[in-house]
């Protein structure tokens, strides 16, 4: 097959930093299903320090971490790597980044004690912490494959997120707070980058979403991308049970 | 009746009769009662405690507080000791404990209070039992739905410690760079560690919450990294490092399941020697710690030798059960690090090794699953040729089965049974016999137990 021989470099940012909730386990998804699609994985890690050119990479991850970590990837992004992120995002790269990282990827975000931390504005959104945080299992319905389909995941965030025109919601919340309590939607996506809320962690359990961004990813490098179909047994019955699961938050 | 006055009193027999309510009504819940109580005298916990005259101990920290509580009550002599067992560690389940075992007139008879207590409780239990000892073990992430922040756990244990401002030892794990930094606040620190040649891990875990400098935010550089975070650190940049302990760790053989041989030094150069009944390193810190309270109250080290060599598994924790010819061993799983270290252990047992891990997500397990995520399995996964099967089971059991999928353990050796009856007994078909590992989150535990109590494996808790 092919398909074989193509390769996929996955790049996990600041997993020392940013690795709240298991957030991990999207990155564990990715190599996975990469794998069981016949791909070579090459898996790397980049941190606090030096500039990274990022446009090298197929799939980049970034994700939650608590108000301290975040002041020191703010710190990095506007010292050594922001600007390498937004040029691999304008050349296409796959970005998924959840909670904190989603907020540093928009214009900025504002703590609880009103300190702003500037965020590298790749996504047209902007973060202001709120009163109380919004905690529970999640339902999104997302058309962002064609066909609506549903996500699942936890979220766990006092941040309010707000869209701009220059982005799309990933979806709207069926169950859970999502992006500001408010508007309905969760998520932001502007060309290959996705930023949520959703923990989970978000990828095993929506098996659908891992083979999107891999597809994404395989279009970018090689023009095409055909995926193997896989036994998503578990998978699908983890995705139906933290949807009823959902179903009991109180409120629901 | 002097001690407490009419108030208390009356709070003590509404508490009391509430309490036997709850245990008639088939629950060991100290919540209600405890809440019951407060609300007729706020203070009646402070006026019990303060009976305690032999010393006030209050154990804190992520992992291993029912443990060290329930081993430093083993070294001072169970009938001597006010101590919340069941681990109902916030203001009310420690308000029912002490009026549980207060007499009918608010007489304490018990010389000592061991008290665990939940982080965040810290502060207000310091202000009403006025600990003369705290024990922090360690600040793993846990149930962060409920805290939201690991800092603000550690906050929160600071300002408890600032609140009793020299009034009380406090005894903190110098292997824990979070821990050992609210030495900061307290010139009166006991530290305790490890420093025998243990072999530590080959790289740091996924779970390690403190590899960056506490001062000043730059990577620590580790010496040895022994679990999670816990190890010998320096900060290159700004000089912070361990401190050295007062009571360490010399030497460790380590038994598998079945515990581990200790070497403990303690400030008078005295060398105790231990045999632990109780598996696995965090226990062997769980140890420490209770022998640094024993040294802060300047008991005899026989009697610390002695009460940790007479000390068996509490409460959930490495329990071993024996059904039908199977030896069941069943331990608490409650976060990734505690999870980690539960898995080595097992791992370190000979022969088979089939699992039950229950996954439920109710409030008192944490309603975030994603922790899984950041449990080793893949570990377990490289054994795989040592585990025969995986019964999931629990509300979360399908989480369970997919994270064991995605670490790489072959999707036919993986049961879904939510069920936890149905869990069990599946399980135990498959195990004729030998050993089978019961691995249930708290309320998990609690189903299983009392599965197994309706069948007369195991004991009520509280008679325990």
């Amino acid at each position: 097959m092919r398909d074989a021989k193509r390769t996929i470099e996955i790049c996990h940012l600041y997993p020392d930093l940013m690795n709240l909730y298991g957030d991990r386990g999207n990155v564990i998804a990715l190599a996975r299903r990469a794998a069981w699609h016949g791909l070579t994985v090459q898996l790397s890690h980049v941190s606090v320090g030096s500039p990274v050119d990022f446009r090298r990479y197929d799939i980049l991850f970034i994700g939650g971490g608590q108000d301290r970590e975040q002041r020191i990837i703010c710190r990095d992004f506007q010292e050594a790597k922001g600007s390498s992120l937004a040029e691999a995002v304008e050349d296409g790269v796959v970005l998924l980044a959840i909670c904190g990282g989603y907020q540093l990827l928009g214009e900025y975000y504002q703590t609880s004690t009103g300190e702003r931390l500037p965020g590298i504005g790749v996504l047209d959104v902007y973060t202001e912490a709120g009163d109380g945080r919004m905690i529970g299992n999640v339902v999104v319905e997302s058309t962002l494959a064609g066909e609506p389909r549903t996500l699942v995941g936890f979220e766990n965030h006092s941040g309010r997120t707000y869209l701009g025109p220059g982005v799309q919601p990933l979806g709207r919340v069926k169950v859970g707070g999502g992006n500001n309590g408010q508007d309905g939607t969760e998520g932001a996506v502007y060309r290959n980058v996705i930023g949520t809320y959703l923990h989970g962690s978000l990828l095993p359990k929506n098996p659908w979403l891992t083979d999107y961004l891999i597809a994404r990813a395989l279009e970018r490098r090689y023009g095409s991308a055909e995926l193997r179909t896989l036994d998503d047994d578990i998978e699908l019955l983890a995705h139906n049970a933290a949807i009823r699961r959902a179903m009991s938050r109180p409120g629901v | 009746m002097r001690e407490i006055g009419l108030r208390g009193l009356l709070a003590l027999w509404a508490g009391k009769i509430a309490i036997r309510l709850s245990r008639l009504l088939g629950r060991g819940g100290s919540n209600l009662p405890g809440r019951l109580v407060r609300r007729i005298d706020p203070t009646l916990l402070g006026k019990l405690a303060r009976q305690c005259r032999g010393g006030r101990i209050m154990v804190t920290g992520t992992n291993g507080k029912t443990t060290t509580a329930a081993m430093i009550a083993s070294i001072l002599g169970e009938e001597r000791v006010v101590h919340n067992r069941s681990g109902a560690n916030l203001i009310t389940g420690i308000t029912a404990a002490f009026v549980s075992q207060a007499g009918l007139l608010g007489s304490v008879a018990a010389d000592y209070a061991v008290v665990e207590c939940d982080e965040a409780t810290v502060p207000l239990a310091a202000v009403e039992v006025r600990p003369d000892v705290l024990v922090v073990n360690n600040f793993f992430r846990d149930q962060l739905d409920r805290y939201g922040e690991l800092e603000y756990s550690v906050a929160r244990v600071r300002a408890g410690i600032e609140e009793l401002a020299g009034q009380a030892t406090v005894v903190l794990n110098a292997d824990d760079p979070l821990v050992a930094h609210l030495g900061s606040s307290s010139p009166q620190a006991l530290y305790y560690g490890l420093e025998s040649d243990y072999p530590g891990l080959e790289e740091p875990q996924h779970a390690a919450d403190a590899k960056f400098c506490a001062r000043c935010g730059s990577p620590y550089r580790y010496t040895a990294l022994y679990y999670a975070h816990l190890g010998k650190y320096r900060c290159e940049q700004c000089g912070d490092e361990r401190p050295s302990p007062h009571v360490f760790l010399r030497d460790l053989v380590r038994l598998g399941p079945y515990g581990s041989r200790l070497e403990i030094v303690v400030p008078s150069g005295e060398v105790l020697g231990v045999e632990l009944r109780v598996p696995g390193l965090y226990n062997v810190y769980n140890a420490l710690a209770a022998a640094s309270v024993g040294v802060a109250l300047g008991v005899p080290p026989a009697q610390i030798e002695e009460g940790l060599g007479g000390f068996s598994s509490s409460f959930g924790r490495m329990e071993s059960i024996t059904i039908d010819g199977v030896t069941a061993f069943m331990t608490l799983v409650k976060n990734p690090v505690g999870f980690n270290e539960v898995i080595r252990t097992v791992l370190e047992d000979d022969g088979d090794k089939p699992l039950v891990i229950a996954i439920n997500d109710k409030f008192a397990d944490g309603t975030d699953v994603s922790w899984l995520w950041d449990v080793d399995f893949e570990r377990l996964a490289r054994s795989e040729a040592e585990i025969p099967f995986v019964v999931c089971s629990g509300i979360r059991a399908e989480d369970m089965a997919v994270r064991l999928k995605y670490a790489g353990m072959p999707p036919d050796k993986l049961l879904i049974r939510k069920d936890l009856g149905q869990a069990l007994e599946e399980a135990l078909r498959r195990t004729a016999s030998g050993t089978l590992y019961l691995m249930p989150t708290y309320t998990a535990m609690l189903e299983m137990r009392e599965l197994l109590q309706r069948k007369g494996y195991v004991r009520h808790f509280w008679e325990a």
